[in-house]
């Protein structure tokens, strides 16, 4: 099990620089994501953006920004579990929590942080009547094992860059692949565009656009799914082994929702007179996850209820301990790594 | 200060006329919410990047609006409940000519 002072949930800016507050007060962090990788949706939605208002900085770009922060909180050697996302939370007699992801990893820390930002990104479902019936039944959403699909006839919807990967990648190992896109244009990397039309061209993979699949056929596994051609009414029943929407991700507020915590607006609500806990103590929820009367869904913000978090967390862990903040330009910054960085000492001798 | 006046047909079909003003920066996507016509949470995920679709919505009067972005477009092509008259709202930057738009929401993508 992994033990923490604060567990963190969700790996954006906010839940970043709870790190380095944390680490001030000399309290280890970690955090837990369901994305592969650090930085939130600035790393998975808009790396490339450009952000203005992020205080001391005229511009920057979101991945830039994560970039900074991660820079900025590695003295403190924050562990993480990317790639999971959480989905219990167990409270233990002394007063510590649990928090158990879909891999089964475990995490325990007297204080839990959610910095979830819009939720965890979840693969976006197309809309058909017996989507669900079918699930993990012929119909997958994300590739796991590509040798599943070993000698089968698959079928792939989207446009983007994964339908478009995948597409290529299984021509070489399922017996068939379709691609079916609702337009002609594919939005990908120039090469895999490319890459497409060449294995199309030595038909290894159809391609149908613009087309939609608008149904789906089976007993208990899929047999089959409903293909329409755009601009026309007729719809051809295909025969498939495994069909593989991939629409993107979308987030989705998911198993936090059901951890007993008082939900507004699809946000969690807090306390914003004092440390932005919960109806739960000790759980707290800071940036674009929480809800407060004036919430305002900004970086900034969170920065703010990360600081004002970390102030409360510490009182929590240490009851008796007496504190005051210190500034860094006099306290400086002592890494758990040994490292120390601070403001350098003027010295006091006459001039001859 | 300058207002406009726009239909808006929420996600329960109920008809709403708003006033929208030309000169705050806004989006249509942005008035939707300033009057919260839908929860909060469920439209302008993304804040109005065209990265999501939770704005889409459909335009029912023949009003000429702006030629859609490739972002638009791309997104569009991705999203459900498209149709012929679809637009992110996000992307429609309210404007004089705008005046007696009539649109209605998108069904909500769950």
């Amino acid at each position: 099990m992994i033990k923490t002072d604060i567990l963190i949930i969700g790996a954006g800016p906010t839940g970043l620089f709870a790190v380095f507050e944390a680490g001030l007060l000399k309290l280890k962090c970690h955090l837990i994501d369901a994305l592969p990788q650090a930085g939130g949706q600035c790393s998975e939605i808009y790396p490339k953006k450009p952000i203005y208002d992020i205080p001391g900085f005229p511009e920057v770009l979101a991945g830039e920004l994560v970039d900074n922060l991660m820079e900025q909180i590695k003295p403190f050697q924050p562990g993480f579990t990317l790639g999971e996302r959480a989905e219990t939370i167990v409270k233990l007699e002394d007063d510590s929590f649990v928090v158990t992801t879909n891999k089964g990893t475990r995490h325990n820390a007297p204080i839990v942080a959610i910095a979830g930002g819009l939720g965890s990104f979840e693969p976006r479902k197309p809309l058909l009547e017996n989507l669900a019936k079918f699930e993990d039944k012929g119909v997958a959403y994300i590739i796991k094992d590509p040798e599943v699909y070993r000698n089968k006839k698959v079928v792939i919807a989207g446009g983007g860059d994964s339908a478009l990967d995948w597409s290529i990648f299984l021509a070489d190992v399922a017996s068939e692949v379709t691609l079916v896109h609702r337009r002609n244009e594919f939005r990908g990397a120039l090469d895999s565009v490319e890459k497409v039309q060449h294995l199309k061209d030595a038909g290894k993979i159809n391609l149908m656009t613009p087309a939609e699949i608008v149904g789906l056929n089976g007993k208990d596994h899929l047999e089959s799914v409903v293909i329409r051609k755009t601009g026309d009414d007729s719809a051809i029943n295909f025969e498939v082994d495994n069909f593989i929407p991939l629409f993107g991700l979308s987030p989705k507020l998911g198993p936090i929702g059901d951890w007993g915590l008082e939900i507004e607006k699809n946000a969690i609500k807090v306390d914003n007179t004092l440390d932005y806990q919960t109806n739960i103590p000790g759980i707290y929820a800071i940036g674009d996850v929480n809800t407060y009367p004036g919430k305002l869904k900004l970086i900034l913000c969170g920065f703010h209820e990360a600081t004002l978090m970390c102030q409360s967390a510490y009182q929590r862990i240490f009851p008796d301990k007496k504190y005051v903040m210190k500034y860094t330009t006099v306290g400086g910054v002592t890494g758990f790594d040994g490292s120390k960085k601070e403001a350098p000492k003027a010295v006091v001798k006459a001039i001859e | 200060m300058t207002d406009i006046r726009i239909t808006i047909i929420d996600r329960d079909g109920v008809t709403h006329e708003v006033d929208a003003p030309t000169d705050m920066n806004m989006n249509l996507m942005e008035v939707v919410r300033s009057y919260e016509l839908a929860p909060e949470g469920t439209i302008g995920i993304c804040g109005g990047m065209a990265m999501c679709a939770s704005c889409q919505c459909y335009v029912n009067s023949e009003h000429v609006l702006p030629e859609k972005s490739d972002d638009e477009e791309a997104m569009l092509a991705e999203a459900f409940n498209v149709e012929d008259n679809s637009r992110l709202g996000c992307q429609l930057h309210i404007t004089d000519d705008m005046d007696g738009l009539e649109v209605q929401l998108a069904p909500e993508e769950l």
